[in-house]
């Protein structure tokens, strides 16, 4: 990616060296017999693939990858020429786009194709659909593992033992057929384990924010921070190495009383603490951040950091209970919440981490994210009385991040917020009118 | 409710089936453009303690509705009626249906409903109901998934324990208690509804000239908010009328109108579609009305035997994962074979993830067993139908110059061998 704005921290660093060597081991994939299975961030089962001897790919990572690397805009136009409506997910048409262009992954190495599709149906309807478009192109196995939602804010204990019985059943023997080794559970429980370590040392890090000044940005940071255990190290030693080290890093900052590196510099003077709800932009990522932090804005807590897990409410990985704990990671993924499940998280992160403030970045490409947000903001206004700001912009598509529109709303919000400090803006009053639509 | 749309191709007649033909396409009519739901609160002030229970496309299981004891009333947006307050809370790209249904639900005109099922349709009626629950918290409301896996037993499974829950909150709020018996004689009623459907359906394709599409859809719309049993005797008067008063074949292709399951077109492009030149021989407008082919089979428990028929004798869409890898690509090739039809119209709305996402496999399928294909997007509220009347007109005319329409092949094999039949 080009973060060539932002001073790389040590874990960054760490991060580029084993994304790159996972890659290379995809591109060797079809020579070194390592079998590859696709499937998505939210509901993943990297330690069961991995408890295969198989490489995980996620085609989301690489769509928001070729976002980032500025090759995402010719690929959504070659999709779009090929038939896929302007109308729906870029990730799935930057996917594809990628592939009718040689299948070349972000990193400038190939892509092997899938052995198997793996689809965990968690929490966005689009996945669905997109596996059924990369089977009419790779034409392999496909299995599918449906997560209930949790449309009455639980997953119910039929519902848990609904995905337990496709694990068993579906999944494990489809990963068997493919790779072709027997189930182990005992490896399984010790990737399982190595997964609970990481998670932990996720947790203090994303509580580190709670500290004033912040030595963590939970949002632009912490997609950073959640890359390995969202991708394909979780359960893997390398990433347990990674999270202690972005632990240590981390806690020497909180330690020094000094906040995280931006495209500003070192944001130790943090004048707004934000939480954030929705996903980044990619295309624009470091032009977005610095929009907060050359107002002292550091984002103290964000839910798109939870897409692949909400690790920070309570849930580990049980190495005692491996298919039980893998039904209940995949039910508990922010977006297989409901809305009043939603809004409870965000009231309870603006008040945990004592925020000045909560912004919506509602992107056009993913519904499951967006449609509702409007309510969410008035409900989170409703019940933490902090004022809500909501901008428009996309995953992968630079056409629709309109940096003047965005840096405008977001000057104006923070203005709003510097005036309600100074008591010139009376609590209660229709704080957001300027920023919302 | 809705723009000026065209009037009636049927020409004025004045026999007593014409009559009567009219006086149910009259009251269906009453009834698609009652926003205020006037014929479900009359049917709730009928008898006190009486309730009804609103739904969203695609598909919810209305016999268990019914055996509760409610009123299935199917929730299909607003047409082109003003929106105020459903816009405040929805971004410009999210389609137009959840809006109108906001804005029915902020207008009081839902207030009549006990309980609201939002099937999983896509991500925007998923979290509708969420929002449904914050927004009208008088309401129960229920999310139901769809069951999406491979193997049919499983699904069959995870899908009775969802209809148990449906049923079971459903039943707290009437107080009935639901046997077997009870759901029984829903399903039987709902096989009857499922057969007259197909009959319809059936006459539609054979001579679309005795249906028109127009006539169709306004009474499945009826069907949407009245009694079961009431439909029942209209659809089957209807039915007997056409029949009797059937109006003129017309030199149309036969097309099939795909991607509308959701979010309905305006009556007005159905219409013009018709007019422009083709015959909607087949659809997947209210889906839900015919997701499941056939009859629910009797025996042992019936949630079960209704669980099985979803999981085995569904129409293929959208809104259920398709296990089988060459499944999208035969869709449409098997549908245009099955209603004899000369092309398809991709006809979605703007917006929708499930019919736009599936159109690129749907038409590549299509197009490889060189079947005529045009696609376009409308809204609920569209309320101009010109460039659909010019791109359907310009579809139906090259079918006929460069293609040939069924019609006319038939015509030619019959030349050959003597045999009569539909013009």
């Amino acid at each position: 990616m080009r973060d060539d704005r932002v001073k790389k921290d040590r874990s960054m660093l760490l991060q580029k060296e084993m994304i790159a060597e996972h890659f290379q081991r995809l591109e060797d994939a079809p020579r070194s017999g390592e079998k590859v299975v696709y499937t998505f961030v939210p509901g993943n089962l990297t330690e069961l693939i991995r408890s295969f001897g198989a490489l995980p790919l996620l085609p989301e990572i690489n769509a928001l990858q070729s976002g980032m690397r500025g090759k995402s805009k010719a690929y959504i136009a070659e999709a779009e020429k090929a038939g896929h409506s302007a109308d729906v997910c870029t990730y799935v048409k930057a996917d594809i786009g990628m592939m009718m262009s040689g299948n070349i992954g972000p990193t400038g190495t190939r892509l092997p194709p899938p052995d198997l599709l793996l689809l965990s149906y968690t929490g966005c309807y689009t996945f669905m659909k997109w596996f059924e478009l990369l089977r009419e192109q790779y034409k392999c196995p496909t299995v599918f593992l449906q997560i209930p939602y949790q449309g009455d804010g639980t997953l119910l204990p039929e519902h848990r033992e609904y995905v337990v019985k496709q694990l068993r059943e579906d999944v494990i023997p489809a990963l068997e057929a493919v790779t072709g080794r027997a189930y182990d559970e005992g490896r399984l429980r010790e990737l399982l384990a190595l997964s609970a370590r990481a998670e932990d040392d996720l947790v203090a890090v994303l509580h580190s924010a709670k500290q004033k000044p912040s030595p963590i940005d939970s949002y632009f940071g912490g997609v950073y921070y959640i890359g390995p255990i969202f991708s394909a190290f979780r359960g893997t030693p390398e990433g347990v190495a990674y999270y202690e080290a972005l632990r240590e890093e981390v806690e020497e900052r909180q330690a020094l009383g000094i906040g995280p590196e931006t495209p500003s510099g070192r944001l130790d003077d943090q004048r707004f603490r934000i939480v954030v709800e929705g996903p980044p932009n990619w295309t624009s990522f470091n032009e977005f951040w610095q929009m907060f932090s050359d107002e002292g804005a550091v984002v103290v807590a964000s839910t798109y950091t939870k897409v692949g897990g909400t690790y920070d409410f309570g849930f580990r990985h049980d190495p005692g209970d491996p298919l039980g704990t893998m039904a209940d990671y995949c039910g508990g993924c922010y977006t297989n919440h409901n809305l009043p499940g939603r809004i409870d998280m965000l009231v309870d992160y603006v008040k945990q981490y004592a925020a000045d403030g909560f912004l919506i970045n509602s992107v056009k490409s993913c519904n499951s994210f967006s449609a509702g947000q409007l309510l969410i903001l008035r409900e989170v206004e409703k019940r933490t009385g902090i004022p809500g700001g909501f901008i428009e912009s996309d995953l992968v598509d630079p056409r629709y991040f309109s940096a003047a529109n965005i840096k405008n709303r977001l000057e104006s919000y923070f203005q709003m917020l510097r005036e309600r400090r100074r008591g010139q803006v009376a609590p209660g009053s229709d704080a957001t009118a300027e920023v919302t639509p | 409710m809705s723009p000026p749309t065209p009037t009636s191709q049927a020409a004025p007649r004045s026999s007593a089936a014409s009559r009567q033909r009219a006086s149910i396409v009259a009251w269906a009519r009453d009834r698609y453009e009652d926003l205020e739901l006037g014929s479900v609160r009359e049917w709730l002030a009928q008898e006190p303690g009486r309730k009804a229970c609103g739904y969203l496309p695609v598909y919810v299981p209305r016999e268990v509705i019914h055996a509760a004891g409610m009123l299935p009333v199917g929730i299909h947006g607003g047409g082109s009626m003003e929106i105020i307050r459903g816009d405040a809370w929805y971004q410009s790209y999210i389609c137009h249906l959840p809006r109108s249904v906001v804005e029915l639900g902020l207008t009081g005109r839902l207030d009549c409903l006990s309980a609201m099922l939002f099937p999983s349709t896509c991500d925007v009626i998923r979290n509708l109901s969420g929002m449904w629950q914050i927004l009208s918290p008088q309401t129960w409301v229920r999310y139901v998934d769809l069951p999406q896996v491979n193997d049919p037993e499983r699904a069959v499974e995870f899908w009775t324990g969802e209809l148990r829950h449906i049923l079971s909150g459903l039943t707290a709020l009437t107080g009935k208690v639901v046997d077997d018996e009870a759901l029984w004689a829903s399903i039987a009623v709902y096989n009857e509804m499922r057969a007259l459907i197909e009959e319809l359906y059936a006459v539609r394709r054979d001579e679309p000239w005795r249906v028109p599409s127009e006539e169709l859809y306004l009474l499945l719309r009826a069907g949407e908010v009245v009694p079961v049993e009431e439909w029942l005797v209209r659809a089957r008067e209807y039915l007997e009328a056409s029949a009797a008063d059937k109006n003129r074949p017309r030199d149309n292709a036969r097309v099939v109108l795909t991607g509308a399951f959701c979010e309905q077109p305006p009556l007005g492009l159905i219409m013009t579609i018709e007019r422009a030149g083709c015959y909607i021989v087949d659809d997947d407008l209210l889906l839900g009305n015919r997701m499941i082919r056939g009859p629910v089979a009797q025996g042992g428990d019936p949630l079960v035997a209704l669980a099985r028929a979803l999981l085995h004798q569904h129409r293929t869409t959208s809104v259920l994962y398709e296990p089988d890898p060459t499944g999208k690509a035969r869709e449409i090739p098997e549908r245009v074979e099955a209603a004899r039809a000369d092309g398809v119209i991709f006809a979605a709305p703007s917006f929708c993830d499930p019919a736009l996402l599936d159109r690129p496999m749907l038409r590549d399928g299509a197009e490889k067993a060189g079947i005529p294909c045009i696609a376009f997007k409308y809204a609920e509220n569209t309320g101009q139908f010109q460039q659909f009347r010019e791109q359907a007109g310009t579809f139906s005319d090259s079918i006929k110059l460069w293609v040939g329409t069924r019609a006319e092949q038939g015509r030619v094999e019959r030349g050959r061998t003597g045999a009569g039949g539909e013009p």
